[in-house]
């Protein structure tokens, strides 16, 4: 366990460059990108010569780019996010509000898709080519090329609006808000649709990762071993060939548990869901800097242990990865 | 309320399920009103100040009118004002000063009363030097007397047409309380997204992200009203799910065109749903043709003259709106009987005629077909701002006009256009709001610094136009001014500096539960004290 922190510690010192190259090239996108957060916020109120002086004069917009990059970093290096004008209120409140409701949302959709995708994957490889297979393989294809936008309104319009099991969106009954087990309870009630509608695609990339990675692995020598060692065919398929399988799978989950933080913005505009996606997004069309280098900062920290945490399970499923320096 | 059976309540009527539910607020008046529940309607924006004395907006009345009042608010009936804060409300003859009699026994939500005071410190501190409107028409703003509570006196440096001070009531006068925002920065002080006001509801709680939630007045001045115990406003940025909760009732309205137009035919056919076409003529949004006259081409007002003709109007607003909307033929609406002039030289849609006005200004096609190239920049505030930009490229394509679109967000379409000119022609959506002098003359005077949006930015300078501007500013005589701003819009239709091509308000569609919808020209960002639940 010493020799992880090590690597941890390791790690983190080289993420360094990483976060700071996500910081400069945001910095540098949004500064390309025409027009400012005045504009922005004018657009909505219009207002005169001397109101906008003033407004870009308050928000320090007045300022060169290096020197607003210069301020932004100085902040940065005590560990303060910025002030969001898009919000009037600081990054870190803001970001830290959205967190909790997106790591929630795709956390479950994130395991609900790694572990049905994969069981499915198993069923669908055991026997490739059977009309099992067949199914599953089109039904995966069918999802992934749904999008996902219209995979939850059609939730939406079936399990909401017709049969109504579920609230329309929201991450909770925001009418007569519970509180304890209840609202436990109240807000995984509010989190079934878009956790579906996110789940259901994410599935089929699974499944299909799975399934491949099975299929492969039949016409292994390994496999051939097994069989002539006599072993029963269900332990060949899970102990041998799924436990190879695996490996890429786990590489596709360490990519997406990356996007844990980063949200949908989608799929969070479909069921009204404050998440991390649509912050992003207003604060893109509100070109608010301090607030899209927080919401990609903390992204960017997530993808990093995300992919640490993938490395060290790598180790426990390949013997022969051990975790590098 | 008074029905006015005009072209829009007919629309209604034809596109809404044609039963009696979908008739609007006249036959659901009549039964006696139902004290209690909570209204939940839709909200697609949150607007990081939600004080409406400083942000006269309708994304921040939307909320902020049910909390914070003005003066006085627009109706259907009479002279078109209703009084709120203020009972009643006279100019002097040299329009140098209006005296307001102000409501008695008045109480803001913290307990504290409410006085003449509060109303001068509002007109001084916030409309004439923070407001995006009151910053134009206050400027001559000199002090406020206040000889008694009830008593507020609006002195002006300058003769300041009393016409105007009252069409500007219900927008810019939202009234705050002195004693939360004095000695404090105003523009950051707290009250301004925890908003205290007079009005039937209190502010509760922003969730952001989720809801607003404003809940009963108990000691509302009206006494009995408001009806309702309490307002949700869930926050649904997908116009999808809109349409979808407004179907299985989990809110009870969707204003502001929040429904996609396309979406309203099938979803007026759902029992218990109303399309409500009324209660946004005190609002109305103009579609235009904003022009560079910095091109030597546009310049040229044959040219101008000639792109109005090759726009056909009356296509725009059966295909673009689908209906729900009327051709405009310069820059005052229909509804409004004060200034609107019919009388107007502005060209119809005519191609040959464009054609001949093109060849005659010199600009004759080349090999291609073409005689010149434009940028067309569709502002992006609109689906059908955008949609009428492509409509627009293929009217010009027929007269000869290649226009090549460019596509930009809000911030960077404000900025190509207002800030640096990087345009040929753009499609505008400017809001009429009542009275020329608020915000559309700015559209039309010459010699404003750059920089400063939805203001003419856009090379016009003419003497003649600046001078009628200018007359119509310091007019006091209501008459007079109306004349005056007939003549403008005579001018405007015969220059063409802006092409007007459509107005048009936005719908609701509201649970058929909902009574008193739509019973003012403002109703959606006015207080709802009398909107009630049928059970």
């Amino acid at each position: 366990m010493s020799r992880a922190w090590t690597v941890a510690r390791r790690r983190l010192l080289h993420s360094i460059p990483v976060l700071a190259i996500v910081v400069l090239g945001m910095f540098a996108l949004l500064e390309a990108a025409s027009g400012d957060a005045v504009d922005a916020y004018l657009a909505v109120s219009g207002g005169d010569a001397g109101l906008v002086a003033q407004l870009r004069q308050e928000w320090g917009l007045d300022r060169s780019f290096l020197a607003r990059l210069g301020a932004y970093l100085a902040a940065l290096g005590r560990f303060d996010l910025g002030w969001s004008v898009a919000f009037s209120r600081p990054v870190i409140a803001v970001v830290f509000e959205r967190a909790p409701n997106t790591l929630l949302m795709m956390g479950a959709a994130i395991c609900f898709s790694f572990f049905a995708g994969t069981l499915l994957g198993v069923a669908a490889g055991v026997r490739p080519g059977s009309v099992r297979d067949r199914i599953l393989s089109a039904l995966a294809l069918i999802l992934y090329a749904t999008p996902s936008f219209w995979l939850g309104l059609m939730l939406l319009v079936s399990f909401a609006v017709k049969l109504s099991w579920f609230p329309l969106g929201g991450i909770e009954n925001i009418g007569m808000p519970e509180t304890g087990i209840a609202r436990v309870i109240d807000i995984a009630h509010h989190l079934v649709l878009p956790v579906l509608s996110l789940g259901l695609i994410y599935l089929a990339l699974y499944l299909r990762l799975m399934r491949s990675g099975m299929v492969e692995a039949w016409r292994s020598d390994y496999i051939r071993t097994a069989r002539a060692k006599g072993l029963a065919p269900n332990r060949i398929a899970f102990r041998h060939a799924a436990r190879n399988a695996l490996l890429p799978v786990v590489t596709m989950l360490g990519l997406q548990a990356g996007a844990l933080l980063s949200g949908s913005v989608v799929v969070e505009s479909v069921f009204a869901i404050p998440g991390m996606g649509r912050l992003a997004f207003e604060a893109v069309t509100q070109r608010d800097v301090p607030l899209l280098l927080g919401v990609f900062l903390v992204s960017t920290i997530m993808v990093i242990v995300a992919n640490f945490c993938v490395d060290l399970l790598y180790a426990q499923l390949d013997p022969r990865v051990a975790v590098e320096d | 309320m008074k029905s006015r059976p005009s072209r829009r309540s007919v629309l209604a009527g034809l596109l809404g399920s044609g039963t009696a539910a979908s008739l609007p607020g006249a036959v659901w008046a009549q039964a006696a009103p139902r004290r209690g529940g909570t209204l939940i309607v839709a909200a697609d924006s949150e607007p990081r100040n939600l004080n409406p004395a400083i942000v006269a907006s309708n994304g921040v009345f939307y909320v902020a009118s049910k909390v914070i009042e003005p003066l006085a608010e627009q109706t259907y009936e009479g002279n078109g004002l209703a009084p709120r804060l203020a009972t009643a409300w006279h100019g002097s003859p040299d329009g140098r000063s209006v005296t307001f009699t102000l409501r008695p026994d008045v109480t803001w939500h913290d307990g504290r009363p409410f006085s003449s005071a509060d109303v001068a410190f509002s007109a001084l501190e916030v409309w004439k030097k923070l407001q995006n409107l009151g910053r134009v028409v206050f400027k001559d703003l000199e002090a406020v007397d206040t000889p008694d509570a009830t008593t507020a006196v609006l002195r002006f440096a300058k003769p300041t047409p009393f016409q105007l001070i009252q069409n500007a009531l219900p927008a810019l006068t939202a009234v705050v309380p002195k004693h939360v925002y004095e000695g404090s920065d105003i523009n950051a002080n707290p009250a301004n997204t925890r908003l205290i006001g007079t009005g039937p509801f209190r502010f509760v709680e922003h969730r952001p992200g989720q809801f607003y939630r404003l809940e009963r007045n108990p000691n509302y001045w009206d006494s009995g009203k408001p009806y309702l115990d309490a307002i949700v406003y869930r926050v649904l940025p997908d116009p999808g799910a809109v349409a979808a909760a407004i179907e299985a009732n989990q809110i009870q309205l969707a204003a502001f065109s929040s429904v996609p137009l396309a979406d309203l035919a099938r979803i007026g056919r759902v029992p218990g749903v109303a399309v409500v076409t009324k209660g946004y003529e005190g609002i109305t949004y103009q579609l235009t043709v904003e022009i560079n006259h910095r091109r030597k081409e546009l310049a040229d007002v044959r040219v101008r003259r000639a792109i109005s003709h090759a726009i056909d109007r009356k296509f725009v607003v059966d295909t673009v709106f689908l209906g729900y909307a009327e051709t405009a033929t310069g820059p005052v609406p229909k509804f409004d009987k004060q200034f609107h002039t019919a009388d107007v030289t502005t060209p119809g849609f005519d191609p040959r005629r464009a054609e001949a006005l093109l060849d005659e200004a010199g600009y004759r096609r080349g090999g291609d077909g073409v005689r010149f190239k434009l940028r067309l920049l569709p502002a992006p505030f609109f689906e059908q701002t955008r949609q009428f930009g492509d409509y627009l490229r293929q009217a010009l394509r027929a007269v000869g006009i290649d226009a090549e679109i460019v596509r930009n967000d809000t911030p960077g379409h404000l900025r190509a256009v207002y800030t640096d000119h990087a345009f040929d022609l753009t499609v505008g959506s400017p809001v009429y709001r009542n009275d020329p002098a608020i915000s559309t003359t700015i559209l039309y005077q010459g010699g404003l610094p750059p920089g400063v949006p939805f203001s003419n930015q856009y090379g016009y300078n003419d003497p003649q136009m600046n001078a009628l501007i200018a007359k119509a500013a310091e007019t006091v005589d209501a008459g007079e001014r109306s004349r005056i701003y007939r003549d403008f819009q005579k001018l405007a239709g015969e220059q063409q500096p802006i092409i007007h091509v459509a107005e048009f308000t936005f719908i609701s569609v509201t649970r058929d539960r909902l009574r008193n919808v739509a019973n003012n020209p403002r109703w959606a960002t006015s207080n709802w004290a009398d909107a009630w639940l049928a059970s």
